[in-house]
């Protein structure tokens, strides 16, 4: 299964490694990386590969969202269908 | 490549424009739970409902967590149990009322629909008795919901059930006084009922459907207020397409959610319901999407119009990205749960009169609204039955969802809590209808050709 993580907030050192270590954690690959500062904020996208991933989805989200909160970061992960449903016919 | 500006985008409308899923309503036929015995009959209807719905709550959530959207309301619509309990030997249909409540709850949904009759035409026994019980059952339960279809294009307005519905809906008023009314926040009156409508108060799920179904209500009023925030002074033509670009995009989140609950509880997919359906927050009203057209209060010229062209262009947008549309399917207008409504009415250009004229052109009809508690069971009689000549003339479904509050009058605010919101009791005409409702009978039904 693959998801889309999303992480957005005020740019620092280390969100690419921190949100990559966390992910390598769970053993979930990551597929690919777009990043950019968008109104003035840092801006990220990751598609990953959930099916070598053990964890629930909803402890990996709540996982993610900790990370992100510590640094004023909103971190999530959603299943990829919901983007491609809004935005593909 | 995915573009990262559709995903912001996404997650923009869903963190600030209440995009979200309404409801995931679960249609369950409780046809085979008919008995003679009415305690069997009540078991028989606990027990299928308790077992098909059973991982329903819990699906929505999953469903939730893994896409990132809300999933406001997980509910339950019924088959219309005047047929279910019809073959009950029992005048009292209380009880039944009770059975679906207790289910509901332990299904842990927050609505159950279904506690109706379809009496268009004429009533048949099981439709007197659940009419009679109406008041109590509603004041009886927490979570039940009712709706009678008292018109029909086809069949045309009995109003023998139009004149007991305003005194029905007087004694619910009564008998939940201490909750300001609310049991008839949970009692709708319709014309032309549709059978797979998932909103409440007036999902009931029809004899023509399968043992059981998913249909899906999206909303998102929110989102359309800001695309149009886009288009300032730009023309119709512009609106209309924004709204239509933006209508696709929510149901085709609707629809993904619809086919994704269906397969994980192994239901067949029903519909989805286009309605865009507001909440009380700030944001997320359809009266604010008719002010950005240009008018400056909801209610003034123009609204009719207005709503008229976003009624259609969601439809437009909305029934290319679903296999199935069906339910409601046009903008809501209720009352109390639009905090652009409610400022309207307070505002005092929102009246009662130019909310029956915009349910000419939208889905449903007067709905949530608040009126003096010293309004006659014939003035709310003489109100559904307006209602239901539009709905009839206009071969659309319209409804009355009103409450008289015990107590209160014109300029009161009733607070009816969470979604239901809360509304500025509305003044009513003063002049009597009670010698046009006390006539009795039915009108007949309207020709379909020599429209003018």
């Amino acid at each position: 299964m693959k998801a889309i993580v999303t992480v957005v907030g005020k740019d620092q050192v280390g969100i690419i490694a921190g949100v990559c270590n966390t992910l390598a954690d769970e053993n979930i690959n990551v597929l690919d990386i777009s990043q950019t500062i968008m109104q003035g904020y840092f801006t990220m996208m990751m598609v990953v590969d959930l099916s070598a991933c053990a964890t629930p989805f909803d402890r990996l989200s709540a996982k993610l969202s900790a990370f992100g909160e510590g640094r004023g970061l909103s971190v999530r992960i959603q299943r990829e269908d919901i983007f491609d449903a809004m935005h593909k016919i | 490549m995915r573009d990262i500006s559709n995903i912001m985008d996404t997650l923009r409308m869903i963190d600030q424009q209440h995009l979200d899923i309404r409801t995931i309503t679960m249609g369950i036929s409780l046809l085979d739970c008919v008995s003679e015995d009415p305690r069997r009959c009540c078991d028989k209807i606990y027990d299928k409902i308790c077992r098909r719905a059973a991982n329903l709550v819990r699906t929505g959530e999953n469903i939730e967590s893994e896409f990132g959207i809300p999933i406001v309301n997980k509910r339950i619509s019924v088959t219309p149990m005047a047929l279910v309990a019809g073959s009950c030997d029992t005048k009292n249909y209380v009880p039944f009322a009770l059975a679906m409540d207790r289910a509901a709850k332990d299904c842990g949904v927050n609505f159950i629909g279904g506690y109706s009759a379809l009496v268009q035409k004429g009533m048949a026994r099981g439709d007197e008795y659940l009419l009679q019980s109406i008041p109590e059952a509603l004041a009886s339960t927490q979570i039940v919901c009712s709706s009678v279809n008292v018109g029909s294009t086809r069949a045309g307005i009995n109003m023998d059930a139009v004149a007991r519905m305003g005194r029905i809906i007087k004694e619910t008023a009564h008998l939940t006084r201490d909750t300001d009314g609310l049991g008839c926040a949970k009692l709708v009156v319709f014309c032309n009922a549709v059978e797979d409508n998932p909103f409440m108060a007036g999902a009931f799920h029809g004899v023509g459907e399968a043992d059981s179904v998913i249909n899906v209500g999206v909303s998102g009023p929110g989102v359309v207020y800001h695309a149009l925030q886009q288009c300032k002074g730009q023309s119709f033509d512009v609106v209309a397409e924004t709204v239509k670009k933006t209508a696709f995009q929510i149901t085709r989140m609707g629809q993904m959610v619809a086919s994704e609950a269906s397969r994980r509880l192994d239901t067949p997919f029903g519909i989805v319901d286009l309605s865009l359906a507001p909440t009380p927050a700030v944001g997320d009203s359809v009266a604010r999407i008719l002010e950005e057209m240009g008018l400056e209060v909801c209610g003034t010229h123009g609204t009719t119009a207005a709503l008229a062209l976003l009624n259609d262009a969601v439809k437009k947008g909305g029934v290319m990205a679903s296999g199935h549309v069906g339910g409601l399917s046009g903008a809501f207008i209720p009352v109390s749960e639009d905090e652009g409504m409610i400022a309207a009415a307070l505002d005092g250009t929102l009246t009662i009169d130019k909310l029956e004229a915009m349910t000419c052109v939208c889905s449903v009809g007067l709905d949530m609204i608040a009126v003096p508690g010293d309004t006659s069971a014939e003035t709310i009689s003489a109100i559904i039955a307006d209602e239901a000549a539009i709905g009839m003339v206009n071969s659309k479904t319209t409804a009355v969802r009103i409450i008289p509050v015990e107590g209160k009058t014109v300029g009161d605010m009733v607070e009816m809590g969470g979604l239901l919101g809360s509304a500025p009791v509305m003044p009513v005409h003063g002049a009597s209808s009670a010698d046009f409702i006390a006539r009795g009978g039915r009108i007949p039904a309207p020709l379909q050709s020599l429209k003018n």
